[in-house]
């Protein structure tokens, strides 16, 4: 399966700027889509999780426009084709 | 020869430079813009001096970067150079102190975090391991965070020995005497108002602690209310307070050449951390405690502002040179020992951290 990660800017930077990657996770969690991207991307895994494996508390991740807080968190479904974005919460100073 | 001043502040790092003996000072940053720098460190015995930094990607987690060409590029770990090891059950909040080791012993860095924890790096900063000894100290459980959050925010590396001496906010002090494996409190006499007793053996809140120029026998602790000499190593603390306008505060800073001299930055108390009678003003003794002169010379009066625990620094000159960055984002540098300071930063975000060194 492929799914489309879109990123801000600020993200995008560490991959060669590029906002959008396709990933193509073993499993279909979110966990699994993440531990694929970190595997690629290192850098970028850990700026959206952890090493606990926890997101950020100051990172939102919306699959098809979901906020996975309210999906089951890292166990939340991630179907073929899927869009999931990552973005920086409301906060900051 | 240029003397290197690193100010880390709530928003970027910056760097000043002297190259006239410390006389007048040109600013260069920001570097590292929008990131919460609390620790850094310069190290100079690299042939290219090396600017570490500990800094909070805001949303983006904490990490250690660092540059070897003052600021230009930065570098980090793609894993991050600071990781809890699976199944410690903790995730790196903030990186709170980084001391390089001394010159015989190329590549070792340590590092203070929060949660509570000590690092040791051998490669220059760019890998840390946990340093499992404190780590896996029963006291840990109980060591509370303070109102920054819980950390080691001290480390200090006897040149001689393989003694390791940490203070923790909460926790107080602890010595290794073999380089990290075994871990003592060494608290007694330093006090502890927010608990029942006042004296315990270990869970105190120690803000700073400096090594005396004589040895490294002779600390100095500024505590949450409370500034104590200990000349056992930590053994026993008594009470050099006697003589300042308030006790509390949070940096405390020794001379590196001078015995018996050190300075702090006194606050009114704990709910009221501005300076007394709203005036900046630093304390130096020459007398290892025993008295203590106000020096304020080019510090602000009608200042309401107030000295974080690492922003308070001296460097290696002679005359020791002295550092003090401010809530208000300014800094006032002293080239003799805090007779006089002359303000060469101002209207920067909070400062949080400065480290002076002379570059080879």
């Amino acid at each position: 399966m492929t799914v489309q990660v879109l990123l801000p800017g600020v993200l995008a930077a560490l991959v060669g700027g590029a906002k959008h990657l396709d990933v193509e996770p073993t499993g279909g969690t979110l966990a699994d889509l993440l531990d694929a991207l970190a595997a690629e991307h290192p850098l970028l895994g850990r700026r959206i999780r952890d090493e606990t494996g926890q997101v950020r508390r100051f990172v939102n991740v919306y699959v098809d426009g979901d906020d996975v807080r309210f999906e089951g968190g890292l166990a939340a479904k991630v179907r073929d084709g899927a869009e999931v974005h990552v973005l920086p919460s409301v906060a900051g100073g | 020869m240029t003397d290197l001043l690193a100010i880390g502040t709530r928003k970027g790092l910056w760097l000043a430079r002297s190259d006239d003996e410390r006389r007048t000072w040109t600013l260069d940053g920001p570097h590292l813009l929008a990131q919460e720098v609390a620790a850094v460190s310069i190290d100079t015995r690299l042939p290219a001096p090396r600017v570490l930094a500990g800094i909070q990607y805001g949303h983006w987690g904490p990490t250690v970067m660092w540059s070897d060409d003052l600021g230009t590029t930065w570098q980090e770990t793609d894993h991050g150079a600071i990781r809890f090891p699976e199944g410690a059950g903790a995730a790196l909040a903030r990186v709170w102190q980084l001391r390089p080791d001394t010159a015989d012993r190329p590549g070792v860095v340590w590092a203070g975090c929060e949660p509570h924890s000590l690092w040791r790096s051998t490669d220059g900063g760019c890998s840390f391991e946990l340093v499992r000894g404190l780590w896996d100290h029963p006291h840990r459980k109980t060591w509370e965070p303070g109102g920054g959050g819980g950390a080691v925010h001290t480390v200090l590396p006897d040149p001689a020995s393989e003694r390791v001496t940490v203070a923790m906010s909460t926790g107080g002090v602890y010595v290794s005497e073999d380089g990290g494996n075994e871990w003592e409190p060494r608290n007694h006499g330093i006090t502890a108002v927010f608990m029942p007793d006042e004296l315990p053996e270990y869970g105190q809140c120690v803000h700073k602690v400096a090594v005396d120029a004589s040895g490294p026998d002779r600390l100095y602790a500024q505590n949450h209310f409370g500034v104590f000499r200990s000349d056992d190593a930590g053994g026993s603390w008594t009470s050099i307070a006697g003589g300042l306008p308030a006790d509390f505060g949070f940096p405390i800073v020794s001379s590196p050449t001078t015995p018996g001299t050190a300075w702090v930055v006194p606050l009114v108390a704990d709910i009221q951390r501005v300076p007394p009678d709203g005036r900046l003003r630093v304390h130096r003794t020459r007398d290892a405690g025993g008295t203590w002169t106000e020096l304020g010379a080019g510090l602000p009066d009608a200042s309401w502002t107030a000295v974080m625990r690492d922003a308070f620094c001296s460097d290696a000159a002679d005359p020791t040179g002295i550092y003090v960055g401010t809530r208000d984002g300014c800094v006032y540098a002293s080239a003799d020992e805090g007779d006089s300071f002359t303000l060469i930063a101002d209207h920067l975000p909070d400062v949080l951290t400065v480290r002076a060194v002379k570059l080879p």
